[in-house]
């Protein structure tokens, strides 16, 4: 009997650990079997590969966990980093310096951050729909710009942006570690990390306790949008080319995954930074390491599919107890 | 004595190791309501969740007309005939009544619902227990008493042989409550066994043949109401000396005689249309002043008004003679209004927060330098205020959610308080919170109008209102009636007040007791 | 002692009678916002038709017309399902690559007779709605993510049987299977009749039988459903199969029309779509509360529009989609507004 009990809570005390830091056990069991069973796995290059390619994930994650923590989500990302690669190619073609083009690429995600912002927080339409409705007319924008087609962009910087390193870690993760930091310290230290929980958690109490809601709401959204403006740009200098149709295709699901498995709950109410780093980290880990393995991009997906799965259901809480 | 219906034998029950309920027994016997009481926490939802399915049993037994049973689901507990009705109105908004009366046994024909027989049958139901209402119309659209009404007819429908309430009353009217407690002597008369659970003992003791008290998961005891005197109860729900109860279990708050000064709040010729109708209410230092009325009287809408959460299409609201302007409630609580919500857990509870970040809310603004939480001056004012509310927790981090109702409630308080109001809004303060956390609540309510706030006090309960105020409001409709002072309040004159506006009604009613 | 009963102050009365003309007329706001949500998006697609037809003339061509609506019955029979989800309170992402699924798998067993394609296509389809059904409605975890999942593996199914996107199964001259998307009764062509048949008996299931009453209830609310008995699992668990047929079903009729030869991306972002059709219909995400009819003019009011943008101004397809989205966002706007106007006091 007695030992039953310890056992139970043994379990349950395995349980609520793993709900907690699931994601980082996965990340290092995918390392140690990359370690053992891919060749070269541990070499600089592979890791400079990983990091080269994982920022913008990151970027576009930490916006999104935003989101998630109150209680939303951004189906807009995608379609953001699309137009902001395509004000980057605007400007750049129209002749002005790139760092005006730059600005003016994330300015542009800003601003339709606020947009998504206004609409979910003023007219008070569920995110998910409103956010739709920008995916779809958000690309279309893009396209416009750019009329369509794909543009080439010859700009020096993107060279740096891509192959620039300080003390051996790209530049790009150094924005991205920078920016995780930030937006941690934001959600930990700030009055306005508080009132962003606060609002997940419960939307009505927050407004009786005197909260600015709808301000909250707002920055939360436009910082999902900088963020994902910042990831485009990111991706357009990979590229070396501002393609709309391409640019950020399917990222909001690609965000919103790392953020569940870094075990933010849709629900609301909770953000966990370092958790959806990891959890891009490792869903990008999960791909390079099929590919090396020659898993076809088929097989790539599906067990991608169950991961998504497994780590909701590891992460699902506990029966309430009453 | 016959053989029990149902009968619960030392039924046992642990959450993650946390005693829930232990070894407790109950017999309930048909034609006879068995009431269940006790704190918040003392095991009656439990008790319940065990016997219909919800929860399973750890050790124990349940047994049904003599044979043992072990319901998987509430549904394999309805389909033996056990119907429950639960304390939040638990039905389909947005289909019509009599889809909603039907809901989970409706009569088809050749596949397809037989609305006709649906919508015929269920206003014969609904009508037998002196409800008239248009069944056609969608469930929402009504008020939330009938919908109430409407589950527990659907219930009883069931051709249940135990019917299980959960403070069925908790969202109703008096008169509703007069409607409900008829609607259990015909049950009891039709030979159904009836479970009553309820925090308003004045119910219990109208309508209940056998009283069980639960407390800490335990059996405290379980007996005759003849044999028990409403003093007795209370010290036994409480397990302490009933010393500090009087006779009639109420607190005792004695009036004061105020000092004549400028009043602190002046709300005066609140108007929104369809809600509020020239509403006054003026509050000077050191006075607590009552709303009475129904539910949808406009109560609430009152001290949501004031507090900015109700849009006004006029009115003038000053504090401190300052004019208020905008009307939102950021802006309230920056000039010195505070409210706490009707609905704790849906309108004042940040579930996921903790304790500590539930409390430091509001003061938010107060406790942050350049954008930046002090996390010392949140910690210093938690602590003055768990110390002073007397919140039971384990640490100031513990999940909010975690907490018992009345626990839950002072953390609420304990948000307002530090943000040291000029006027209190308080709207229910004690509503669905244990006996002891109730005393400690009204106690406080005093202490701090001694110490010159303002106070407004909502209470469905009249002689909260009656016990607490040094004036007050009455009103109907969104419309005020009158204002008693003194020792005019009683809770006689209050309904006097109220039922001579509501005439008319009575002899709708009549008429209804005529077609009977 | 027992304490007297207190004096009744009123006799009880009828609780109907008692809210008098405020909560009246608040009902009756009630119930003009959801008379507006529900048959807002028919009187929108009636007013846009006729506006359409005088003034772009080609768009009024019945040939025109058929076409639109040959179109839509596609994505229509998706978002039929669709709204089986979304009343349950669920959204089902993943009946894009259902979709796909059932094309790719309908095409390759078409040389083994009709029955066998349309069957395995069917039980393929149904069968990805019934995993995840499970899953949602068994281990309660989020639909949403669950059908993202859904979503990606699905497709990587695809990809997988069709040797990585490298082969396109065709049909080679089998007409009865064909005739399912080619063939027409009355000039229409068959997969408009199908849709129709589908909505029809859609609204039937949704309204007049037990399982809709079900579904409106758990979707209104879970947790009552639940305590009230309902079949809350079962419920959660069938509306995703019906989903996942209705899928399964509009990718048959598209590898009948086009006698297959599709590409492993085929029906990519389908969900947004369907989605959409629904929120315009009418259907609220939040569940509970939607209908049948709403979601079919929802559906028919995208392709016309879309249509009149290529008729009328003959614009390309980036502005089609611009106008799409900004068409949905207009819309849950106003929506939002509207049953704000009608709701309680907003805070």
């Amino acid at each position: 009997m007695t030992t039953l009990a310890a056992n139970l809570r043994d379990r349950t005390a395995i349980a609520a650990w793993t709900r907690e830091h699931g994601v980082y056990l996965a990340l290092l069991v995918l390392v140690v079997f990359n370690a053992i069973a891919t060749p070269n796995f541990l070499t600089v290059d592979t890791v400079q590969l990983l990091f080269s390619q994982v920022p913008p994930v990151i970027i576009v994650s930490l916006g999104m966990a935003l989101v998630i923590g109150t209680g939303g989500v951004d189906l807009s990302v995608g379609s953001i980093m699309a137009i902001a690669s395509a004000v980057l190619a605007k400007f750049v073609t129209g002749g002005s310096p790139i760092g005006v083009a730059m600005l003016a690429a994330v300015a542009a995600g800003l601003l339709v951050g606020v947009f998504n912002g206004l609409v979910v927080a003023i007219a008070r339409v569920q995110p998910i729909v409103a956010t739709l409705g920008v995916l779809v007319a958000g690309r279309g924008i893009a396209l416009v710009i750019t009329g369509g087609a794909l543009v080439e962009l010859f700009v020096p910087v993107f060279k740096d942006i891509r192959l620039g390193k300080f003390l051996g870690i790209p530049y790009v993760m150094i924005v991205a570690a920078l920016l995780a930091v930030a937006v941690s310290f934001l959600v930990r230290r700030t009055a306005f990390g508080y009132r962003l929980l606060a609002v997940g958690g419960n939307r009505r109490a927050s407004v009786l306790a005197g909260l600015p809601v709808r301000r909250t709401l707002v920055v939360v959204y436009a910082i999902s949008g900088t963020l994902a403006a910042v990831a485009g740009v990111i991706a357009t200098a990979r590229l070396r080319a501002s393609d709309p149709s391409y640019i950020g295709l399917l990222m909001e699901l690609t965000a919103i995954t790392a953020v569940v498995v870094g075990g933010t709950s849709l629900t609301g109410g909770r953000v966990r930074i370092l958790g959806t780093v990891t959890g891009a980290i490792l869903i990008q880990l999960l791909e390079t390491t099929l590919v090396s393995h020659n898993a076809p991009d088929s097989v790539a997906r599906m067990v991608e599919a169950l991961i998504i799965i497994a780590a909701v259901y590891i992460q699902r809480p506990a029966r309430s107890s009453r | 004595m016959t053989t029990p219906v149902l009968a619960v034998t030392s039924a046992s029950k642990r959450f993650a190791g946390v005693r829930a309920l232990e070894d407790v027994s109950i017999e309930l016997h048909a034609g006879s309501v068995h009431a269940l009481v006790g704190e918040n926490g003392a095991g009656k939802s439990t008790l319940i969740k065990l016997i219909t399915g919800v929860y399973q049993l750890d050790s124990g037994s349940v047994r049904l007309r003599g044979e043992e049973v072990a319901f998987d689901s509430p549904r394999s507990a309805q389909r033996a005939g056990i119907a429950t009705i639960y304390q939040e109105v638990h039905l389909a908004p947005q289909l019509s009544v009599a889809r909603n009366f039907f809901l989970g046994r409706e009569p088809t024909r050749f596949g397809s619902l037989d609305l006709k027989r649906m919508n015929r049958n269920s206003a014969e139901a609904l009508r037998r227990y002196g409800i008239v209402a248009d069944v056609k119309r969608p469930l929402g659209e009504l008020g939330l008493g009938i919908q109430q009404m409407v589950a527990i007819a659907r219930a009883v429908e069931t051709d249940a042989s135990v019917v299980i309430m959960d403070e069925p009353t908790s969202s109703l009217e008096p008169r509703e409550v007069d409607l409900l407690l008829d609607l259990v002597a015909q049950l009891k008369a039709k030979d159904v066994a009836i479970v009553y659970v309820s925090h308003k003992l004045d119910e219990v003791f109208r309508a209940c043949d056998t009283i069980t008290v639960l407390r800490d998961g335990k059996l405290v005891s379980t007996g005759p109401t003849s044999e028990l005197t409403r003093r007795q109860l209370i010290s036994r729900m409480l397990g302490r000396d009933a010393a500090e109860l009087d006779e009639s279990g109420r607190t005792r708050l004695g009036r004061r005689e105020l000092e004549d000064g400028e009043p602190v709040l002046r709300a005066e010729h609140l108007n929104r249309r369809l809600i509020l109708e020239d509403v006054s209410v003026v509050v000077r230092p050191g006075e607590v002043v009552g709303l009475a009325g129904l539910l949808g009287s406009g109560r609430s809408e009152t001290a949501k008004a004031i507090f900015g959460a109700l849009p006004l299409d006029s009115g003038d609201i000053s504090v401190d003679g300052k004019p208020l302007t905008h009307q939102t409630p950021a802006s309230r609580i920056r000039q010195g209004v505070a409210m706490l919500p009707e609905d704790r857990k849906a309108e004042g509870l940040i579930p996921d927060m903790s304790i500590r970040d539930n409390i430091g809310l509001a003061a938010l603004p107060q406790l942050t330098r350049s954008g930046l939480v002090s996390r010392k001056r949140v910690d210093d004012i938690v602590k003055t205020f768990m110390t002073r509310l007397r919140i039971k927790a384990a640490s100031p981090l513990q999940r909010v959610s975690e907490l018992s109702g009345g626990n839950q409630q002072k953390v609420l308080l304990a948000r307002l308080l530090c943000l040291n109001p000029r006027v209190l809004l308080l709207d229910e303060p004690t509503r669905g919170i244990d006996v002891g956390a109730k005393a400690e609540v009204q106690a406080l309510v005093a202490e701090l109008a001694e110490k010159g706030m303002a106070v407004v006090l909502i209470s469905s309960e009249l002689e909260e209102v009656v016990e607490g105020s040094d004036s007050v409001v009455v009103l109907r409709d969104g419309a005020q009636l009158g204002r008693l002072v003194g020792d005019d309040i009683t809770e006689d004159k209050i309904m006097d007040l109220i039922a001579d506006a509501a005439s008319e009604q009575i002899e709708a009613s009549e008429q209804i007791e005529a077609e009977k | 002692m027992t304490a007297p009963a207190p004096a009744t102050k009123q006799p009880p009365v009828a609780v109907a009678a008692d809210h008098g003309g405020r909560e009246a007329a608040r009902a009756r706001a009630r119930a003009l916002t959801s008379l507006i949500s529900r048959n807002g998006a028919v009187a929108v697609l009636v007013l846009v038709v006729l506006l359409g037809a005088l003034l772009v003339p080609s768009f009024g061509k019945p040939d025109n017309l058929r076409n639109v609506a040959l179109a839509a019955s596609f994505i229509g029979i998706i978002a039929a399902g669709m709204t089986f989800v979304i009343i349950c309170g669920g959204i089902d992402l993943s009946v894009g690559s259902t979709y796909a699924l059932a094309t790719i798998i309908s095409a390759m067993y078409a040389p083994r007779g009709s029955f066998i394609a349309v069957g395995y296509a069917l039980l393929a389809a149904g069968l990805v709605g019934l995993i995840q059904g499970l899953i949602i409605a068994r281990l309660r975890l989020p639909a949403f993510i669950v059908t993202l999942a859904g979503l990606t593996g699905v497709r990587g199914l695809v990809y997988y049987i069709t040797n990585e996107g490298n082969d396109h199964p065709q049909i080679e001259g089998f007409r009865a299977f064909e005739t399912l998307g080619t063939g027409s009764l009355a000039t229409i062509g068959t997969p408009v009749w199908i849709m129709l048949v589908v909505f029809a008996i859609g609204w039937w299931v949704l309204n007049r039988t037990p399982f809709g009453q079900s579904v409106q209830a758990v979707g209104g609310n879970q947790g009552a459903a639940e305590l009230m008995g309902l079949p809350v699992k079962r419920t959660q668990t069938i509306v995703y199969v019906v989903s996942g047929l209705c899928a399964g079903l509009s990718g048959i009729l598209t590898t009948a029309l086009s006698g297959g030869g599709q590409e492993a991306r085929i029906g990519d972002a389908y969900e947004l779509s369907a989605i959409a059709a629904v929120v315009i219909g009418g259907t609220l995400l939040s569940g509970g509360v939607g209908s049948m009819v709403g979601t079919l003019a929802g559906v028919l009011l995208l392709f016309v529009i879309q249509n009149l943008i290529v008729q009328g101004a003959n614009l390309n397809s980036y502005v089609q989609q611009v106008v799409s989205g900004g068409f949905l966002l207009v819309v849950v706007i106003l929506q939002a507004v509207l049953s704000r106007r009608a709701g309680t006091a907003d805070t």
